[in-house]
């Protein structure tokens, strides 16, 4: 019965949990999308906010939908994905880097 | 994750089976893991290929520069879609089959909304000439949007079977672990879309 009770509670809790990062991740969507479609933004502030507002948003969704947090249970999660972004990272940076060079070696 | 796992406890008795939960939503997120990879791959190919359009092939922002509107409007279908699916996992918590499924349903239609705008986008291009045979860049784009796209049509039919399941034996114990591994599915792909919309149409017709 206890358990009951409990699960009611946390229940209650994670509604307004979805709802905060609903309303969050429209306001982050809004913002880049307004920003590209009104035009008139320098270049670099756009693709300042797009990134800023992707990262956020990522970050958002990570915490109030899939509910990541510090706690010791989701520790192995949490750096299976750290772990996960390191690795796309170092393939990013590295591939784009390599291949500017080849293209720039080869004047295109 | 962890209010997922918490509600599958059902107390000391069936401990566990809350044991066997926890590894095989842990197993579940691993696999994400390397599906993660797999888009970054995709993504890596996308921002080389991009970078470089040849002479004579449409570039992101002749094919995407009046369709921000129709993205956007994709967008909100997955974001409000892996809301609704939070809100069929809370149901979940209180025992409520009635709830579970309606918000499954929702999700679903939405979920479908999206899949349709993507099919109907994907068609308009290639009926343009502009199909995945034209540029390497495109090639990219299709692969990148496309697997996205086949992902979430997995997660569709996913969906029916598991609707199906909890309405024919209810939130049992295999039924709530198999809510809490699509639902870490689900809004997994709503974090890559947010990559998608980013990197692929804003970044593009920049």
């Amino acid at each position: 019965m206890s358990h009951d009770h409990n699960s009611a509670g946390a229940a209650h809790g994670n509604t307004k949990q979805y709802t905060i990062g609903f309303i969050l991740s429209v306001l982050l969507t809004i913002i880049p999308f307004g920003m590209v479609m009104a035009g008139g933004f320098g270049r670099g502030l756009i693709i300042a906010t797009i990134a800023i507002t992707a990262v956020a948003q990522i970050l958002v969704q990570l915490v109030y939908f899939l509910h990541m947090n510090s706690s010791s249970e989701q520790r192995w999660n949490v750096i299976a994905f750290i772990y996960t972004i390191l690795t796309v990272a170092i393939l990013l940076v590295g591939s784009v880097w390599i291949m500017n060079y080849l293209h720039y070696n080869m004047m295109i | 994750m962890a209010e997922v796992l918490h509600h599958d406890n059902h107390g000391h008795d069936e401990h566990h089976h809350h044991d066997d939960t926890d590894i095989t939503v842990f197993g579940f997120w691993t696999y994400l893991m390397s599906d993660l990879i797999l888009f970054g791959t995709l993504f890596i190919a996308f921002a080389v290929l991009s970078s470089h359009i040849p002479l004579g092939t449409p570039s992101a922002k002749e094919l995407f520069g009046d369709s921000l509107g129709f993205v956007l409007t994709e967008t909100f279908a997955l974001l409000i879609s892996s809301v609704t699916f939070g809100f069929a996992v809370l149901a979940s918590y209180k025992k409520n089959v009635g709830q579970v499924l309606t918000w499954l349903a929702i999700t679903w239609v939405f979920g479908a909304a999206f899949i349709g705008m993507e099919l109907y986008e994907f068609n308009h291009l290639v009926h343009a000439g502009h199909g995945p045979t034209t540029s390497a860049f495109l090639s990219a784009f299709f692969t990148l949007v496309g697997t996205h796209g086949i992902h979430v049509t997995s997660g569709l039919v996913w969906m029916l079977v598991l609707m199906y399941q909890i309405k024919k034996n209810g939130l049992t114990l295999p039924n709530t672990r198999r809510l809490a591994c699509l639902s870490l599915f689900w809004h997994f792909l709503d974090i890559v879309w947010i990559c998608v919309f980013s990197v692929v149409y804003l970044m593009g017709v920049l």
